[in-house]
């Protein structure tokens, strides 16, 4: 697709509003649908979408092979270590209303918030990096 | 009456996918048929469903199968007439018709026990669903129940999920990645 400029304005241009949307998907899933797993989808829709545009090079300089992969567990370490906090401030694991961080309500939901991200973190960059595993490079007839 | 429409789409789109003979094409009506899915479940007041499909079922899954079909071909196999009419082939075509309809006819026998759509006497309306409804703003003060449900009263599962997720990625990782020659 690279020498296609159409595909790559559009790609490029598209690309920072689509993952500003993943963001407030992530960020409102208490307020409307959504929430860590579809935010993250999008994320990395947005960055496969970058990358079927520009090429994989293009790609893995802009996300190396390397921080994709340690990506891919802090999601899952973000949401267990929540889960650890919450014992170490007294109560059950990922019982998020015994954090610290003020009434139990706010905590509760800066628990679920933090949660969140950690899904949408490990749910984005394993979908860039099946992507990247799976698609064969070089490839112009498709 | 547009319930009816939509199904039907989703029976063409069905139809079409298995005969289309580029394969390229068939992933597209696969992904026509996830965004009217996701059309069936807001219809059906399931807001987030209906996002999953979209961004996964339409999106995402698309992506992947096309970075697959980028490692095989990209035209289905034609078979010849005589192919066709070997008996290998005729008893494989036999088979998967009466595997299709067996467990259609289950299917359809499990849906004739079910009670109606939205019938508040229904058991899954009675269980634990009054619960959430009426409990979750003031357990959690979380406004959107689903969230509440999957990242608090089922984090657990949730948790098992994101590590479905991250061990889906790590065996891609191990299976796919190609060393870099020395």
């Amino acid at each position: 697709m690279k020498e296609h400029i159409i595909v790559r304005i559009v790609a490029k241009f598209f690309t920072p509003f689509i993952q500003l949307y993943a963001f407030y998907v992530i960020a409102h899933g208490d307020l409307g649908p959504g929430g860590g797993f579809q935010g993250g989808v999008i994320l990395g829709a947005s960055i496969i979408l970058y990358v079927i545009a520009f090429g994989m090079e293009e790609g893995r300089k802009r996300i190396s092979q390397k921080v994709s992969d340690i990506l891919v567990s802090t999601g899952a370490l973000v949401y267990a270590g929540i889960g650890v906090f919450c014992i170490l401030a007294g109560g059950a694991y990922l019982e998020y209303a015994e954090l610290p961080l003020g009434s139990h309500h706010l905590a509760s939901h800066l628990g679920m918030y933090g949660i969140e991200i950690g899904v949408g973190i490990t749910v984005a960059f394993v979908m860039i990096t099946i992507f990247f595993e799976t698609a064969k490079k070089e490839r112009t007839d498709i | 009456m547009i319930d009816i429409l939509l199904l039907l789409i989703i029976v063409a789109c069905a139809i079409f996918a298995l005969f289309m003979k580029d394969l390229l094409s068939a992933i597209i009506i696969l992904g026509v048929y996830s965004f009217i899915m996701a059309v069936i479940f807001t219809r059906l007041n399931a807001v987030d469903v209906a996002f999953t499909e979209a961004s996964v079922g339409a999106g995402i899954t698309s992506v992947l199968m096309i970075a697959a079909l980028s490692r095989t071909k990209r035209y289905e196999h034609h078979y010849t007439k005589e192919e066709r009419k070997k008996p290998s082939a005729l008893f494989s075509k036999i088979m998967s018709l009466v595997l299709v309809i067996v467990t259609g006819a289950v299917l359809v026998y499990g849906t004739i026990d079910m009670p109606e759509f939205g019938d508040p006497e229904a058991p899954t309306n009675q269980h634990v669903s009054p619960r959430y409804i009426e409990e979750t703003h003031h357990d959690t003060g979380i406004h959107n129940m689903v969230t509440a449900v999957l990242a608090s009263y089922r984090g657990y599962d949730t948790l098992g999920e994101t590590t479905v997720i991250f061990t889906a990625g790590t065996a891609v990782i191990l299976l796919l990645r190609r060393k870099k020659k020395a």
